[in-house]
């Protein structure tokens, strides 16, 4: 029996961080059919911005709000990969509406940058960059506006952005000179961020030991998936956002207007990555290679959930914990001993979390076959459905 | 005579003459080294021909070509750990973990013959198998991307984690093997890899270009385009898919062993995440439909990378992803497929006068029209 319950218990824990992390991409992939590859760098930002909540509190005048800065990590962290997410849009994303595939190698190209950016980025490598951005945006501001009739005009565009860029690459390695200036904000290290008294203990209920801080992610999770379901089922934006995700021009003729709708379901799914990566901090420690330990299983997670549905999504990724644990624990030994050598043997084979890996995804495949929409299928009628 | 020695045919013999100049020229001017990487960036340019056959023709975005690169690259290293060895011995790392008989997956492979054949063979069927399982449930689109990326993931995990079976993480080397009694990484060696890879690459090529053209080629064209209209016609467009992307599993294969003896390791590394998906990127860089641009964008964007990441290691992931950015956003036929439809006269026009804009002269000489003309110009002053 408590064997039972430590199964629960530690699937529910693997699995409400998984459905954290899904969450954000079920929202952003169901509504909106955009393969978000920059999804688990999403969450890394959140990660990331943990660590600088926790520094900024750990000395100075703050001190005494340490044991609570966590609480205050995960708007913040919601704010910035939020509005990461949203600049990720404004910029490239509405471009790709329609063309998943490409969205998907867009998006692939932005985690890449992320990563490279939280390894490298220092004081010299911002400036540079704020400096780039700036230029390049008030160049047409200050140039006549005859320029940009000419016929040659693009390739001005062009040239504005590129000699921005390349002033920008100058004066960071120019400021890179500076002892201070050089210093990586982050470099490639892993960082470690410290929870606070009231996290690090656990609960100890007959046998079971449960950590506060695996506590604390399941009821984030449940917060979270609350706030979401809300949003979507009861706010008047969350209204809108289903309106446009059924029908898209007929949501545009009764006035909605779909591109701030697009605009605000990508924060709030970039968001949601954002506290999935504040979660995340709680577990060990994180590096910029975070996202890619996360994202293929998100994408799992909604494949197999089926797309569109968020009740699809949370029982697919506590399927998946639940049943990575198991695998991955070989608790089977424990509740039959005495079985065949050649079982056991096959048990022992996939008693790692990594081979557990192997196995889940294979039944995944396998389930598909069955149930090529997932668990929970969207209803309709179309040749492409 | 005269008909053979035509303008059009030495027209289209000169690139085929280039390519000869080119792999007689080379190895005598490169140094070993330089040598070397353009022969497994070539190499790579096969597995790039068949992410466009997949992808560039029939529009299945693969993320998980890694797998099927990596099997071939693992028959081949299996093989020629096997084949250094004498009689009753077993390969180095076999030690390290306590193994004492060869594994029983592992005894074909002292075949030269049984390789040659696993090399291509093998994923082609791993490619046909899970090809058709997926197709035949019609799952298309981001949903097969991302199932051949977990996939991927699973044979990432299985090879990464067997130390057992196949020396795990640490891979398999290969360069201090024997090879029909040379030493594998030896210059000499490594010129006729070279040679190799460009005989196979120009063969994968013209594979692929037999396999564009005509009813299948169509086929193929007609299911990225408009897949339910072509079954309603009366296609089984599963044989198809499947069929193509057993073929591009093939080619992977090929891929994989010149790679896997022309780096000196096949290791897991091979089957990761992100590497699969820079295959994509050299091909749609270098232009998805255009199978020239399949290889000119592997060989291309891997030189970038290797002078890149020899000057400024730091930068090259910012570069590769703005590649990506670029690409899908600005140029999403690729630089081939640019120049094809025309860029290159595009960019001039923009710096030369406006195109003189047609009239109709007779109206020019009509007396009656010119009068009404000089009439308004002059009433407008």
């Amino acid at each position: 029996m408590d064997l039972l319950y430590d199964t629960l218990f530690n699937g529910l824990a693997i699995g409400s961080v998984l459905v954290l992390a899904a969450l954000g991409l079920a929202v952003v992939f169901g509504l909106m059919g955009v393969i978000n590859m920059a999804h688990g760098e999403l969450m890394m930002l959140g990660a990331y911005t943990t660590f600088v909540v926790q520094n900024l509190f750990k000395d100075g005048p703050l001190e005494a709000l340490f044991p609570v800065y966590i609480l205050i990590a995960i708007p913040v962290a919601f704010l910035v990969s939020g509005l990461a997410g949203l600049l990720l849009e404004k910029t490239v994303i509405r471009r790709l509406y329609g063309r998943p595939l490409e969205t998907l190698l867009a998006t692939w190209g932005v985690s890449l940058i992320l990563q490279q950016f939280v390894r490298s980025v220092s004081s010299a490598f911002a400036i540079g960059l704020i400096v780039a951005v700036a230029l390049g945006l008030l160049f047409p501001r200050f140039t006549p506006p005859s320029l940009w009739r000419q016929r040659w005009s693009p390739v001005l565009g062009v040239g504005s952005w590129v000699a921005a860029g390349l002033i920008g690459v100058v004066l960071a390695s120019v400021l890179g000179g500076v002892r201070v200036l050089d210093q990586p904000w982050f470099s490639a290290r892993n960082i470690d961020v410290t929870a606070p008294q009231w996290l690090r203990g656990s609960i100890d209920l007959g046998a079971l030991n449960m950590p506060t801080a695996r506590l604390f992610i399941i009821a984030l999770t449940a917060i979270a998936l609350g706030a979401v379901t809300w949003f979507l089922q009861k706010s008047v934006w969350g209204m809108r956002i289903r309106a446009v995700t059924q029908n898209r021009s007929m949501s545009d003729c009764l006035g909605i207007p779909t591109e701030t709708v697009d605009a605000l379901t990508f924060l709030v799914g970039s968001g949601l990555a954002g506290v999935a990566g504040v979660a995340v901090t709680l577990l060990g420690s994180v590096g910029p290679n975070l996202g890619g330990n996360y994202i293929v299983d998100c994408f799992m997670v909604v494949v197999l959930g089926g797309v569109g549905k968020l009740a699809g999504t949370v029982v697919a990724a506590l399927g998946i914990g639940v049943l990575s644990y198991i695998v991955g624990s070989g608790s089977l030994l424990l509740v039959w001993p005495a079985m065949p050598p050649a079982l056991n043997e096959l048990v022992t084979f996939f008693a790692t979390t990594s081979m557990a890996k192997v196995l889940v995804f294979a039944l995944i495949v396998v389930f598909l076959q069955f149930r090529p929409a997932g668990l929970f299928p969207q209803k309709g009628r179309l040749v492409e459905a | 005579m005269a008909d053979l020695l035509s303008a059009r045919n030495l027209r289209r013999a000169i690139p085929w003459l280039l390519i000869v100049i080119a792999a007689l020229v080379l190895p005598v001017v490169l140094p070993p080294f330089r040598l070397n990487l353009l022969g497994r960036f070539l190499s790579l340019g096969i597995v790039a021909l068949g992410i466009d056959l997949i992808w560039g023709f029939t529009g299945l975005l693969s993320l998980g070509q890694g797998i099927f690169f990596a099997l071939g690259g693992y028959a081949l290293g299996m093989h020629l750990q096997l084949g250094s060895l004498a009689p009753g011995e077993l390969p180095e790392f076999f030690g390290l973990y306590g193994v004492k008989a060869l594994p029983a997956f592992w005894q074909p492979f002292t075949s030269p013959l049984f390789t040659l054949l696993c090399i291509w063979v093998l994923p082609a069927l791993v490619a046909g198998v899970l090809g058709y399982l997926v197709f035949r449930n019609r799952i298309k689109g981001v949903y097969f991307s991302i199932l051949t990326q977990a996939a991927l993931l699973v044979f990432f995990n299985f090879f990464n984690g067997q130390q057992k079976l196949i020396n795990g993480t640490n891979g398999l080397k290969t360069d201090t093997a024997q090879l029909l009694g040379q030493l594998v990484g030896s210059d000499a060696m490594q010129r006729n890899l070279f040679w190799l890879t460009v005989v196979l690459a120009v063969g994968a090529y013209l594979l692929c270009r037999w396999l564009t053209r005509g009813r299948f080629g169509d086929a193929l064209i007609a299911i990225r385009d408009d897949e339910p209209r072509l079954r309603f016609t009366g296609y089984n467009t599963t044989v198809y898919k499947t069929l193509v992307f057993a073929v591009a599993g093939a080619m992977a294969g090929v891929s994989g062993a010149l790679y896997t003896v022309q780096s000196g390791i096949v290791s897991p590394q091979f089957m990761a995440v992100p590497f699969s998906i820079e295959m994509v990127i050299w091909v749609a860089v270098g232009g998805r439909g255009t199978l020239i641009g399949a290889v000119l964008g592997a060989v291309l964007i891997n030189y970038a990378k290797s002078l890149v990441s020899e000057a400024l290691p730091e930068t090259w992931l910012f570069i590769q992803g703005g590649l990506f950015l670029l690409v899908v956003t600005a140029l999403p036929d690729g630089l081939v497929g640019w120049w094809r439809s025309g860029g290159p006269g595009r960019i001039r026009a923009m710096f030369s006068s406006p195109p003189a804009v047609a009239t109709y002269p007779d109206l020019e000489l009509d007396p009656a029209v010119q009068a009404e003309k000089a009439k308004l110009e002059g009433g407008a002053q």
